[in-house]
């Protein structure tokens, strides 16, 4: 049994240990936003939170989260308004969609992390993050207007 | 994509429109000769659209989802001729029904294929709501035209929910009629061709959307399977599961009996839960008695082609003009050369899965999916019932690109399911999948061209040899040659070009040896993907060879004389179209300036999929070459586009950014190699397709235009590769005729070059 907490509430999970996050997520919560791509970190897709750190799912054993809080793209925003969210939105990212949870949750860290990103620093953050619809030109974009309303949002407060 | 000779429902129905007291049913009747009449019930459920009493539209659409906003497209070419407020207006994937007709997306075709028919349907819609509308307002429908959802007369006006709540009017077309129905012209347009939001993006930024692989239902068992050593001709020996029993939620390993025979070889191994059949499956021992495509490597297939081509007779004349041996035999000088292709991944980054389940004799398949058409007779083969006991439910996809067109990843989650009596729920890890994959053939092509005394292009040949997709898996779109061989368009198209180059000759191979080896499948682009990499190549080194400028060379042979000055409806303007692209893109990309030192600009057109439906393309890529590494990096792309009119722009401009990334990343980041009947590389560690830090400067332009809207979810593939490789030899003078493009390769180029080899 491993407890941990996910997008806000506490659940109790009986499962192996060394089972990957992800198929808990996606199987035993039912939360299926967050995807499987490889299976050994290579891609992205199943980029969750974990303690406000962006983390793959697949290699991630339950219970390396015991006591931990861990966010999904269903729990980033509760009206899925995040700034990286609406960008994402207004500059029409996605295609097929299937990797964007995972790019999502790491551009939300990014821009977390550099209030104002360069194209290097956006370079390497989301060098882990595989897109084959690629839209990787509006992912840059979408990753800037995010940051600067972010900004914006900072300077009015 | 080839065409397919099914002739539309629309073209073999009656389009009835009727207001009935709950919803305005627009549906079509029984097909010609069946019982029909007036006194019949003529009225099945509704086909492409429903409004209902509130004025809201749904438009069903057959075509899969897979990033190309393809529902958004087919709603607004609709909803325009409706005159409908986009507000109101819903989509709606539908699930298999034969009364869809052929369920296929592929081929860039939707919207060039969809446009007529939804355009006319909208159009009829919008005359019976005209009339009932001009009826309950008490005047003549030519008093009346329709506007946002209501039909509207001087000063006052009625909504259509409002019509369809109190009209009772029935209107009915004929095929002719409806065919005869008049569209808006250009000008006239509302919605095409405006900017949008597409409808599919919100789920998919909120994690909401549900793919083939996020699909459950009550009771369903997880598996996983153990793809045999060799896609054809692997047979089950012997099953050791002893040590997976040790794994907590393994319940058993299923050897498939597949009457289909579209999984020889498979054990499904299944769990209680996804990881835990993951793991039992790498536990599970399985011996075979393994195919013939053991014995087969990539080398191989391009040695088998090689000596396909070298043999004179043989495959099939796609093109074969007079004259061409004998312009040959007078030409004053000659080029020949030969350029390959290695085996491409689909990688699309959902792996395929499907959950099927059995309810009272009948199945659901739950999958991804973009040719239900061609695997529902495969099913129905391969659980021995009939095809009307099996439905496909409709998922977006986690990527096509053609991977999805062969269905075969269904066939053995409905067997284990039939066999296990449950539901069964079959997902490969990226290993699986990319073992499993119908990856892009090998290529082997050697194009000749015969000048005359003046440097005048005489005659060109083009052999070309790969795995035919279509004769593995869908025979039914072969075509023919004039003389009756049959060929897979698929894998020759785009050699058949538009340039005038006297007499021609198009020769397709289908290579047994892959076809035997492994499943060659359709991937963006399909065969002008590799075919243009030739022919642009090649074209550059005949301009070479005459002195003459790579641009002004093809713009000369660009002229539209015979039969490239093109056909209405699509094919308007014909090769001259291709040339203004052509020299759009060489003016925008600066074309003739000095460069720096190790760097380059190379060009390449294409007219993108087939020449029925051609989507005018040039790229110039300007490139670096580093001499130490042999790295090439892009540092440019300048495409134009003309692909008539344009109906959801923002969509399209994704399309274009997306394509002519997946040429670069094919060109220079990804590609496999077929080893000893399995490819090489199973997973992101060493299959690495184009990041965001690989992403070039891209200035992309879309023709303005009113021509008939064609294709764009592929042609951007074509050109790059071939820009990249003609900008490589504008920097370096080294030519290269392999693809991928790896450094190891350019720097041994370039010492050839040094040392005088």
């Amino acid at each position: 049994m491993t407890s941990f907490h996910i997008n806000g509430r506490t659940v109790t999970v009986d499962a192996e240990d060394d089972t990957p996050l992800l198929w808990v997520i996606r199987d035993v919560i039912g939360l299926t936003g967050t995807k499987f791509g490889c299976g050994i970190g290579m891609c992205g897709a199943c980029t969750v939170h974990v303690g406000g750190r962006p983390t793959r799912s697949c290699i991630t054993p339950l219970a390396s989260i015991a006591g931990a809080n861990v966010t999904t793209i269903e729990g980033l925003d509760p009206e899925g308004r995040h700034p990286v969210q609406k960008a994402w939105a207004d500059l029409q990212v996605p295609q097929c969609g299937y990797c964007q949870s995972g790019q999502i949750m790491q551009a939300a860290s990014l821009i977390n992390d550099f209030p104002s990103p360069t194209d290097q620093d956006i370079d390497a953050v989301m060098a882990g993050n595989l897109c084959r619809c690629m839209t990787y030109v509006r992912i840059r974009a979408a990753i800037k207007q995010a940051a600067a309303q972010s900004a914006r949002k900072v300077t009015e407060k | 994509m080839s065409e397919l000779h099914h002739r539309s429902a629309l073209s073999r129905r009656t389009f009835l429109v009727c207001l009935a007291g709950t919803v305005a049913t627009f549906g079509f009747g029984p097909a010609e000769g069946a019982a029909e009449g007036p006194g019949v019930n003529p009225f099945e459920p509704t086909i492409w659209y429903s409004v209902d009493r509130n004025g809201i539209v749904t438009v069903n659409f057959i075509r899969a989802e897979m990033g190309q906003h393809i529902g958004t497209a087919i709603a607004r070419i609709l909803a325009d001729e409706l005159e409908v407020d986009w507000s109101n207006v819903r989509i709606f994937a539908v699930d298999t029904d034969p009364k869809w007709g052929l369920m296929i997306t592929g081929g860039s075709r939707s919207v060039w294929t969809d446009f007529p028919i939804y355009s006319r349907a909208g159009a009829a819609g919008r005359i019976a709501l005209i009339e009932g509308g001009a009826q309950l307002l008490g005047v003549s429908p030519s008093q009346c035209l329709a506007r946002n959802g209501a039909v509207v007369t001087s000063n006052r006006s009625i909504a259509y929910g409002e019509i369809i709540r109190r009209g009772r009017p029935t209107r009915q077309f004929t095929p002719d009629e409806l065919a005869q129905l008049p569209i808006k012209t250009a000008s006239e347009r509302r919605l095409i061709g405006k900017s949008v939001d597409a409808l599919d993006i919100p789920a998919k930024i909120n994690g909401a959307a549900r793919y083939g692989i996020d699909a459950v239902v009550e009771g369903m068992v997880y598996a996983r399977p153990k793809i045999p050593p060799t896609r054809n001709g692997s047979v089950v020996h012997a099953v050791d599961d002893s040590a997976a029993k040790r794994i907590k939620g393994y319940l058993t390993s299923l050897v498939l009996k597949d009457p289909s025979n579209t999984v020889p070889g498979w054990v499904v191994v299944c769990a209680t839960s996804y990881p835990a059949a993951i793991r039992a499956a790498d536990l599970v021992k399985v011996d075979w008695i393994v195919g013939d495509g053991a014995q087969v490597s990539e080398r191989d297939i391009l040695d088998h082609g090689a000596k396909q081509i070298d043999a004179r007779d043989g495959g099939a004349l796609v093109v074969d003009d007079p004259g061409i041996d004998s312009a040959f035999r007078s030409a004053r000088s000659t080029l020949k050369r030969t350029y390959t292709t290695g085996s491409v991944l689909h990688a699309q980054l959902e792996p395929v899965n499907a959950l099927a389940v059995e309810k009272d004799g009948r199945f659901e398949i739950h999958t991804g999916s973009q040719w239900q058409s061609l695997i529902l007779p495969v099913l129905a083969q391969a659980l021995r019932l009939p095809q009307e006991r099996i439905v496909m439910r409709t998922y977006p996809l986690g990527g096509g690109f053609g991977r999805r067109l062969n269905g075969d990843y269904a066939v053995p989650a409905a067997l284990a399911a039939q066999a296990l009596g449950k539901p069964v729920k079959l997902v490969l890890t990226r290993p699986d999948d990319m073992r499993f994959d119908s990856f892009r053939s090998p290529s082997i092509q050697t194009l000749r061209l015969a000048f005359d005394d003046r440097g005048k292009v005489t005659a060109m040949e083009h052999n070309a040899s790969a795995g035919w997709p279509s004769a593995v898996a869908a025979p039914s779109i072969m075509r023919k040659t004039a003389d009756g061989t049959p060929y897979d368009p698929d894998a020759i198209d785009g050699a058949n070009h538009w340039y005038d180059v006297g007499a021609q000759r198009v020769r397709a191979l289908s290579n047994d040896l892959a076809n035997s080896a492994f499943r060659p499948g359709y991937l963006r682009s399909v065969g002008p993907g590799w075919t243009n990499w030739a022919v642009e190549s090649f074209m550059d080194e005949a301009a070479l060879m005459v002195h003459a400028d790579p641009v002004a060379f093809r713009i000369g042979l660009l002229n539209g004389a015979g039969r490239n000055a093109g056909l209405a409806p699509s094919a308007v303007g014909g090769a001259k179209r291709q040339a203004a692209v052509l020299k759009r893109a060489a003016e925008k990309a600066g074309w003739g300036a000095p460069m720096p030192r190790d760097t380059g600009l190379g060009v390449a057109t294409s007219f993108g999929q087939e020449r029925a439906m051609p989507t005018w393309f040039a790229c110039v890529a300007r490139v670096h070459v580093d001499r130490r590494s042999g790295a090439v990096a892009v540092e440019k792309l300048t495409i134009v586009v003309d692909a008539g009119t344009v109906v959801h722009p923002d969509g399209a401009l994704a399309q274009v950014e997306g394509s002519v990334l997946w040429g670069l990343s094919m060109a220079l980041y990804e590609g496999t190699e077929f080893v000893k009947g399995q490819v090489r590389d199973t997973n992101f560690d060493s299959y690495t397709p184009l990041r965001i830090g690989d992403v070039p400067e891209l200035d992309i332009e879309l023709v303005d235009s009113i021509e008939a809207p064609v294709g764009l979810g592929e042609p951007g593939t074509t050109v790059v590769a071939p820009a990249i490789g003609n900008a490589i030899f504008a920097a370096t003078a080294i030519r290269l005729r392999h693809l991928p493009i790896r450094p190891d390769t350019v720097r041994q180029a370039l010492a050839s070059q040094r040392t005088g080899h």
